[in-house]
């Protein structure tokens, strides 16, 4: 036979055809568009106010700390301060937040590139730490290297320590099936034990100077490894290009999602497994070489941060180092894309700067100041996590205003029959 | 005898923004009736079913229950004055037990707050004796085939004295001999005096269980009319509003070369037992080989094998008379092998992807998609595009999510990739399930011009009226083997008994 293709298919109507969204992924795939930029905005005013509450209850007038924390975190530089005093002071601080930021950026995208391969990466603090612990060695070695070779060279290193961290989990996944979630987490305290022994006192990165003071500390980078500051004092922990290093980050992070096919797999792994099979990708592969993605950009922070402006690291910082995890909170409130990483990497850079330097201790407890951004990022965690409830609200606003004679937003109206 | 009406919708309108899901529809139900509600995908059927249930509320219309008009302001409501409903996507929690899941929310208790369990057993294996479910009320749900979970949905319903028993789409989920069993359960339901609402598509069945017939088409009621003196041709063209062909029209194959060959496959299933055991076939050129049988019969895993989603235990696949070595899915893909997967949803789409990512699925990484690992999202829209309006493809646009496409047009999108490849293999496993009349006629349609441009069409499908209608030749597989070979004038019956396995064992007896 040989009719026209065309089928004379005369069926639903065009609208009803939203089926109902199957597995888990895809409900949250549904409900993420459905919420937009609206939900993760409402989920960090939630966890503001409630960490105003916080404040409230200690007996301490939560706006007064919160412009405190604004300040702080150097934000009234945006408005052109005309004191000169406030003016430095607010640049100063608001280099300090974009200092904060610039790993945050990083590790939030290390979460995010995993998350969307369908994998969540808890080890961003285990990379971020032996990038750093690389970029120090590095640092240190090869001092007879022409500057920008010698802080490529860093720089390079640490990504490739931090994708072979990560690798690793993706390694074990794809092999044996081990989740990337417990892996990450022992790789996690495989870095830190790696870092307590090797700036311990005799360690192998414990610095010369330090050795006959029993000082558990590296040496400091040498000159030739150190990332030119760009905005303030490099003794003054100006601001590095590093920076600019993250924000081109997120750009990559984006384009090796939506303009490569390498993202195209990522994606589709990420969405659907089966399909992606299906569809002639390898699976497996991908595991290994999104978390390997993953872990270099976590690498890349802990150089940037060691090049830029730490310089040494000792094992009290591996004991207090939380960027990675912080990571996490970024991941999910910037939903996973690059803009919203960005973003969110902004917001919780300028809390950290924020809480510590900005609150007063006549505004607030000082023991309760730094608790406050984890506080904050904790309410985050939870209220991302809890988005169902807030879509609940959202969606029955938007239902009373459906009851309004003229609706003007397209929904599902059907659970199709098939 | 004329029995009482237990239930009246009158006039029921339900508006969508942009859409009337129900256009002032009418339904009566009678005491002891099974009723169907026929209708097309996006119909209005689960509307207005929600509606009844008590999950929307009517933006027009009454519903009055024995002559009593009610407004049901939630499902709890509704089952409150006895309206029970079966959904198609089971309710139930896997690791709780048959008698947990029925009793929840209303359990008999022990000093109030614990839960009674050797009661709530009791209770549970009396109702499932006086309805004639039977259940093993111990057994935790996941253990259990999903015909007997759909047996605890409608027990769950009983426990709670529904009086009207809401069905959605019962069938879509059960295996033949599930079907007929729950058919006569429909039946002791109904002697027992319990009304019924049944949502179908699917002609056949309809005609089978209902009393009397409603139609919906595009949110309107179309007609009700008795099961008497209706007919599937009558009743598709009142689904569809325009004659509709259900039998396939197709001239016999001109079979040409081989281009499939399966040659002593055996292929192991996911728990390591032999499911595919020593198959061997062939497909020529321009014709359409089916392949019958009861699910589970190793059908899934020859599909897999043959295009390289799972690896045989031995034997092997030519593909235009080449062997494909060390198969996988991108070795058969490039070998020529196209693939209409039995689930779309699963394996044949990537739902949060947009029609164009999805269709790009096979060939994101080779010109003119992309280049040296450069992805051009431009050219995959614009093929989309074109494809979209070749294979007719609605409800959205190059950048719409698959998943919010109707299962009909969900299929058309794999179709047309698979389709698109120019493959000279085509296995096309289950193609039409679940699909409503139109999107069925369409995609028949469809495999057979392939088969005339010369494709070799591999067929497999549970809907025995699908194999017997398409195929050119049929094969029977039954435990993993192939048990028979037929002409397509073979009869159902006889292909039946293979299917059962009923050949076999005269032979080995």
């Amino acid at each position: 036979m040989s009719g026209p293709l065309a089928p004379q298919h005369g069926s639903e109507p065009e609208e009803i055809k939203q089926a109902p969204p199957s597995t888990v992924a895809s409900r949250l795939e549904m409900r993420q568009r459905a919420g937009g930029i609206i939900v993760p905005v409402l989920t960090a005013l939630l966890a503001f106010l409630i960490g105003g509450l916080l404040v409230l209850a200690t007996g301490h007038n939560p706006i007064q700390a919160y412009w405190d924390i604004i300040k702080g975190a150097g934000l009234n530089w945006l408005a052109h301060p005309t004191n000169t005093d406030v003016a430095n002071t607010a640049a100063y601080n608001f280099s300090q937040t974009l200092l904060q930021t610039t790993p945050l950026i990083l590790t939030g995208l290390a979460v995010a590139f995993a998350f969307r391969c369908g994998m969540f990466n808890i080890g961003g603090n285990g990379q971020y730490l032996v990038g750093l612990y690389v970029a120090n060695w590095i640092g240190i070695s090869f001092v007879n290297l022409a500057k920008p070779t010698h802080i490529l060279l860093a720089v390079a290193g640490a990504a490739l320590a931090g994708a072979i961290w990560a690798g690793i989990a993706g390694f074990l996944k794809a092999t044996t099936g081990a989740h990337e979630v417990i892996t990450t987490i022992m790789l996690n305290w495989i870095a830190y034990w790696i870092g307590n022994y090797i700036f311990q006192q005799g360690g192998p990165l414990q610095g010369a100077a330090n050795k006959p003071l029993d000082i558990p500390i590296s040496g400091d980078v040498a000159q030739s490894a150190k990332l030119p500051v760009f905005w303030g004092d490099a003794d003054l922990q100006g601001l590095h290009i590093g920076f600019f290093v993250a924000i081109g980050a997120l750009f990559v992070f984006w384009l090796i999602l939506n303009r490569t096919t390498l993202g195209y797999e990522v994606r589709a792994v990420g969405y659907n497994p089966d399909a992606a099979a299906y569809g002639g990708i390898k699976v497996r592969t991908n595991y290994i070489r999104a978390m390997a993605i993953s872990g270099a950009f976590a690498g890349l922070a802990g150089g940037l941060d060691m090049l830029g402006y730490l310089y040494h690291f000792g094992t009290t910082d591996v004991q207090a180092a939380s960027i990675g995890f912080l990571g996490i909170a970024v991941a999910l409130l910037g939903r996973n894309t690059a803009l919203g990483v960005g973003l969110a990497a902004f917001l919780f850079g300028g809390l950290l700067y924020g809480t510590t330097h900005g609150l007063q201790s006549g505004t607030i407890d000082p023991s309760l100041a730094g608790h406050l951004t984890e506080m904050i990022q904790g309410l985050v965690v939870l209220f991302v996590g809890a988005d169902v409830l807030i879509l609940a609200v959202w969606n029955s606003r938007r239902k009373l205003k459906r009851k309004q004679p003229t609706p003007t937003r397209a929904t599902e109206p059907e659970a199709a029959s098939s | 005898m004329e029995a009482s009406t237990v239930l009246e919708m009158r006039g029921i309108t339900k508006r969508f923004p942009g859409v009337v899901a129900n256009d002032h529809v009418d339904l009566d139900l009678r005491k002891g009736e099974v009723h169907a509600l026929l209708g097309e995908n996006g119909a209005g059927k689960s509307t207005l079913m929600n509606i009844l249930y008590g999950l929307y509320r009517p933006d027009e219309g009454e519903i009055l229950l024995n002559g009593k008009k009610v407004v049901f302001s939630s499902a709890k409501n509704a089952i409150d004055r006895g309206i029970g409903m079966v959904h198609q996507h089971f309710m139930l929690i896997p690791v709780m037990t048959v008698a947990e899941n029925i009793v929840l929310e209303i359990e008999p208790t022990k000093a109030g707050v614990l839960l009674d369990y050797g009661k709530a057993v009791e209770r549970v294996r009396e109702i499932s004796t006086q309805y004639g479910l039977a259940v093993d009320p111990t057994a935790k749900v996941e253990s259990i085939s999903v015909g007997q979970q759909q047996r605890v949905e409608i027990l769950k319903a009983l426990y709670r004295n529904a009086e009207v028993l809401i069905l959605d789409e019962p069938t879509a989920v059960l295996t033949p001999q599930e079907a007929g069993e729950l058919f006569a359960i429909i039946k002791s339901l109904q002697e027992g005096g319990t009304s019924i609402i049944f949502i179908s598509h699917k002609l056949n069945e309809v005609l089978e269980i209902a009393d009397r017939i409603t139609v919906l088409r595009r949110g309107k009621t179309i007609d009700t009319v008795p099961r008497e003196g209706a007919t599937e041709d009558g009743l598709a063209k009142l689904m569809v509003g325009r004659e509709v062909l259900l039998r396939v029209d197709k001239k016999p194959a001109d079979a040409g070369d081989v281009l499939l060959e399966v040659s002593d496959l055996h292929v192991k299933d996911e728990r390591g037992l032999p499911a595919v055991r020593d198959v061997s076939f062939v497909v020529r050129a321009g014709e359409i080989v089916g392949i019958a049988g009861v699910e589970g019969n190793g059908q899934s895993e020859l599909i897999e094998a043959i295009t390289g989603l799972r690896h045989p235990d031995s034997g092997e696949v030519t593909v235009a008379g080449q062997v494909v070595q060390h198969p996988s899915a991108r070795r058969m893909l490039d070998a020529g092998v196209g693939h209409i997967p039995e689930d779309r949803q699963r394996r044949g789409l990537v739902l949060e992807f947009s029609i164009a990512e999805n269709i790009a699925l096979h060939d994101y990484n080779a010109a003119p998609a992309s280049r040296f690992g450069w992805l051009f999202p431009r050219r995959l829209i614009e093929r989309a595009r074109t494809l979209i309006r070749e294979f007719d493809i609605r409800g959205g646009g190059p950048t719409t999510p698959g998943g919010s496409l109707s299962g009909g047009n969900q299929q058309k999108v794999v179709a047309a990739r698979e389709i698109a490849r120019d493959p000279k293999v085509l296995v096309a496993a289950q193609p039409t399930r679940g699909l409503d009349v139109g999107a069925i006629e369409y995609l028949h349609r469809r495999l057979i011009e392939e088969r005339d441009e010369g494709r070799a069409i591999l067929l497999i499908s549970l809907e025995l009226d699908e194999v017997l209608s398409l195929s050119d030749r049929i094969l029977v597989m039954y435990e993993g083997e192939v048990v028979g070979e037929h002409e397509p004038g073979v009869t159902e019956e006889e292909i039946g008994l293979e299917m059962l396995g009923a050949r076999r064992k005269e032979t080995v007896a």
